[in-house]
């Protein structure tokens, strides 16, 4: 199992490599060196300063050179500097990516279950009622801006209820303490996870009915397992394999679709910061964070890999 | 491509969603007709008016602006935005992967790299990164999700493309002498464009949905021209005093990508031939039993008493008969074999006994399977399943297929013993590698921890005999255990069978379409023939005097015992179709004795109760070996 996983991030440094190559090619379509420098420095880009960056980041120098120095910069963990909030960038990333991954999660983890529960009970009463509601309701989830979605979650019930705050992450940024947090988290998370939620328990559905023609249930039935069981038991097992790669795919969804969760919300977490950054043009920000949760997805998918090896042992680890 | 319409239009849902779409879209391209207020001059001193005022339908915005006009020209940018986004992505992406696919080999490895490379951002991220780039805008954000989707063309038309450049008409329009660049444009092109034109269509409600978003971020359009994503994100700054500014657009945003939705369900349903095949329903737990003639009175005839066993096949409005009045009993100690060729209905007769036949589309629609006198087709779901495995236990065909195939050996052993002994864990895996040194697994203790991949056929064949040991059965039903067996593998698990037979009494239905097995294990014997036996009685009376025509046929296809390959498929003709039946004699398109009676009424099941035959011309000739 250790040398399939190291095997798995071997294989991830091309793709990770693929990734700042991608970014920095989008990045270097800013037309002209002036607006490159003006876009780093912003109000700072005094024309000494706009000299002296050039001469650093080799803004001069031929494509591939400057590439080169970009990477080897985010190697040692220099990310630059953002001059929309003086502080470097790595640090600002850090603290964003932190209250990200705790909205992004808990969406992941709420979809997964419901999603999966959904699916099952659709394909185990086919046709029955829960089935059709929970068609009903898959095909609006799936249908519903979550950013609209989010904001009639607050106008419901954080203003017209008055159950919940209506936005930010307190519990962490306020002084607040940890157990307010879920409070905060419960409207955004499920804001956020509405839609994958939707994709997988449709997902689950035809991957259970599926597997529930295969030869070996009917095997688990001629031993005389319990019908609950084989449903649980046989048909999720199998039909997981199935599903797993999906939970991949949602999951990156989840991470990118809580951009807008977080302007909706006011969380404070990395996508509203690259909103912020790119209407501020503060184009150091945007690149680093981009590379970095790209980075972060692909290391995840790793781990949905190595997953699907410890539940299907066909796969060669 | 009529059809098609019909079947997607059958689907009310995906009816409903083309028909919302269509007003939508007939609205979009009117709305410059329509007498509307202009929907970008400010009017402050009307702000925020309620909705149904005079003059404003909807209300006014946060500038006093009309809401109905604003909405209108806004539909109207979201859908030509996202109708353009899925256009250019749909041609960059389709062209992408045409030429990756059609020239495959390099090219294809370095298109397909980059491809995976931009697969592998989080999708929004990268339509971010391009908007950072190009600046806010509506026209960057177009390119932008255009861009970002160009990945899942070019993925999805490569994948049809490789599969159609290796077909013969690309080869002769190659040797035709036609350039690259006409093959692709006449040959190619109008194959995928059917999937180039469905992929665009389920993509672009993806597509007005994402530029929507950018532009609700404030990154796409700017003010004051407004899409419906502007629109919202202008509208939550007044969300709490004035929602009806919110969810005027967000509805609008609603029902455009919900009838996208359901009409791209509605397409793909009808192109899949899964869903109209029935293969996407889920099996009962227990086959449906819908008796409508009179349940067979009890005849005191064997342990396991099959009476008049009717099961069908109900797909759509076809009837398939696979199994017509069939009567068979076994006794304890003693082994039936029903011989026939595939297709006869002999599996679908072995798996009504459980109630295992795949329902829908099975159905029991008559006879009688008693257990013990017990009549099972009428026994609750509780105790059926009570003796699956524990009475009556199955050995299938084909143990790749049907063992769990991410499951121990060990386990799905023990999970057989569990489902009906109350036994620890440990105990139930010790009795596990018990039974597989029973089936002569060498090396029990360890093979129990193989998942079945890991083990040979002949391996695996020895778990499903041993699973279906696990209990201890009263019936074992064998359907095919051999028939993917080398010859001396059957021949070891043949005699394991009948030891058994004889040393716990086990009564065995063999089933199988091998007179060769058939001799060396049962003792008595029946032949099936398009879902009814046709002739029954002891195995060596039927040896040497097979009456039925079409016993006899099957037998001369055999070759001397214990030879090589049997020759089933020398029969002329195939079984019918068990949807129409011919009246009369089933057998009769393909018997040389038939007359035109045969082909009139029932034929009668005739002889003594040991041997009987369902002929009216029945022969009792010797049987002629043909070389
Ligand atoms: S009934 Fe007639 S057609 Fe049928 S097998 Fe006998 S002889 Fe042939």
């Amino acid at each position: 199992m250790g040398a399939y996983i190291l095997k798995r991030l071997i294989s991830a440094v091309p793709v990770l490599l693929g990734i700042t190559v991608i970014v920095f090619l989008i990045m270097s379509m800013i037309p002209g060196a002036p607006a490159t420098a003006t876009a780093i420095l912003g109000s700072y880009a005094t024309p000494e300063n706009v000299e002296k960056l050039d001469r650093d980041r080799g803004l001069d120098k031929p494509l591939v050179t400057r590439y080169f120095i970009w990477l080897g910069n985010m190697l040692t963990g220099d990310f630059g500097r953002s001059f929309s909030l003086n502080r470097p960038v790595l640090d600002e990333i850090l603290d964003r990516f932190n209250a990200t991954l705790v909205l992004a999660g808990v969406a992941f983890v709420l979809c997964t279950l419901l999603g999966i529960l959904a699916g099952v009970v659709s394909a185990a009463r086919q046709n029955g009622f829960a089935d059709k509601a929970f068609t009903f309701v898959v095909l609006i989830g799936i249908s519903v801006p979550s950013f609209f979605l989010g904001m009639m979650m607050i106008l419901t019930f954080a203003v017209n209820l008055r159950l919940l705050p209506v936005s930010g992450m307190d519990a962490i940024y306020g002084g607040g303490d940890l157990p307010d947090l879920p409070r905060y988290l419960v409207m955004p998370a499920l804001a956020l996870a509405v839609v994958a939620t939707g994709v997988i328990a449709r997902l689950s559905r035809s991957a259970m009915l599926e597997v529930l023609r295969q030869d070996y249930i009917r095997t688990a039935r001629a031993k005389g397992v319990d019908e609950r069981r084989v449903i649980m038991g046989h048909a999720l097992r199998a039909a997981m394999v199935s599903i797993i790669p999906v939970l991949g795919i949602q999951a990156g969804f989840a991470l990118s679709g809580s951009v807008y969760i977080e302007i909706v919300f006011q969380w404070p977490g990395i996508g509203r910061m690259l909103v912020d950054a790119i209407l501020k043009r503060d184009i150091l920000l945007v690149q680093g964070g981009v590379v970095f949760v790209a980075a972060a997805y692909v290391f995840f998918n790793i781990a949905v890999e190595v997953a699907q090896s410890l539940l299907d042992p066909r796969i060669k680890t | 491509m009529s059809g098609f319409l019909k079947l997607l239009f059958r689907n009310r849902l995906a009816a409903v969603g083309a028909v919302i779409i269509g007003l939508i879209c007939l609205v979009a391209l009117a709305t410059p007709l329509l007498p509307r207020a202009d929907p970008d001059v400010p009017a402050t001193a009307d702000r925020f008016q309620r909705p149904f005022r005079p003059g404003h339908l909807l209300g006014t915005d946060h500038l006093g602006r009309d809401l109905a006009s604003r909405l209108l020209w806004g539909t109207r940018l979201s859908l030509a935005v996202g109708v353009a986004a899925a256009l250019i992505a749909g041609t960059i992406g389709s062209t992408i992967g045409i030429v990756a696919g059609y020239f495959g080999g390099r090219i294809d490895n370095v298109i397909m790299r980059g491809v995976d490379m931009l697969m592998a951002f989080p999708y929004i991220l990268l339509a971010l990164a391009i908007v950072a780039a190009l600046g806010p805008g509506l026209m960057n954000a177009l390119i932008a999700v255009a861009a970002v989707n160009i990945p899942f063309f070019a993925r999805n038309i490569r994948g049809v493309t490789v599969g159609l450049a290796g077909r013969e008409f690309i080869d002769a329009a190659r040797l035709a002498g036609k350039g690259h660049t006409r093959i692709i444009l006449t040959e190619l092109l109008p194959n995928v464009a059917s999937m180039i034109v469905i992929a665009m269509s389920t993509t672009a409600g993806w597509m007005i949905l994402e530029t929507a978003g950018l532009s609700f971020l404030g990154l796409g359009s700017q003010p004051p021209v407004a899409d419906l994503g502007s629109m919202l994100g202008e509208a939550r700054a007044a969300l709490i005093t004035s929602p009806h500014t919110s969810v005027v657009p967000g509805v609008m945003i609603f029902l455009i990508v919900m009838s996208i939705n359901l009409l791209g369900d509605g397409v793909r349903n009808a192109l899949d031939p899964r869903l109209r095949s029935g293969a996407l329903t889920r099996p009962r737990a227990v086959t449906l039993v819908e008796r409508r003639g009179a349940i067979p009175a009890a005849d005191q005839k064997g342990l396991l008493n099959i009476q008049d066993l009717e099961t069908q096949f109900h797909v759509g409005d076809r009837v398939y008969r696979a199994v017509n009045a069939v009567s068979l009993h076994v006794n304890p100690g003693e082994a039936l074999g029903i011989i026939a060729e595939s297709g006869s209905g002999k599996s679908v007769t072995a798996l009504s006994v459980m109630g295992l036949v795949a329902s829908p589309p099975g159905v029991i629609t008559g006879g009688a399977v008693r257990y013990e006198g017990e009549d099972l087709l009428a026994a609750t779901y509780r105790s059926l399943r009570e003796k699956r495995g524990d009475k009556v236990a199955y050995i299938f065909q084909d143990p790749l297929s049907t063992l769990h195939p991410l499951f121990r050996v060990g386990d799905q052993l023990t999970e057989a013993i569990q489902a009906h002994h109350k036994e620890p864990d440990d105990a139930a895996r010790a009795r596990a590698v018990e039974l597989l040194k029973a089936v002569r697994i060498p090396n029990a203790e360890s093979r129990i921890r193989n998942y079945p991949h890991q083990m040979s056929g002949g391996m695996r064949q020895r778990v499903g005999i041993a699973m279906a040991l696990a209990n201890d059965p009263e019936v074992i039903i064998a359907d095919e255990p051999t028939t993917a067996l080398d010859v001396t593998v059957q021949a070891q698990i043949l005699s394991l069978l009948d030891d058994l037979r004889r040393e716990r009494g086990l009564a065995i239905i063999f089933i199988t379409h091998d007179f060769d097995v058939v001799a060396q294990l049962c003792e008595r014997v029946a032949v099936m023939y398009a879902g009814k036996i046709v002739e029954e009685g002891p195995t060596g009376a039927i040896l040497a005097q097979p009456a039925h025509p079409y016993t006899r046929r099957l037998m001369a296809c055999l070759p001397e015992l214990g030879g090589g390959k049997r020759r089933l498929a020398a029969i002329p003709g195939l079984p019918p179709v068990v949807s129409d039946l011919p009246p009369g004699c089933a057998f009769a398109p393909r018997c040389d004795k038939a007359t035109a009676a045969c082909r009139a009424g029932e034929i009668p099941f005739d002889g003594d109760a040991a041997h009987r035959v369902h002929c009216l011309h029945p022969e009792f000739a010797p049987m002629e070996v043909l070389a």
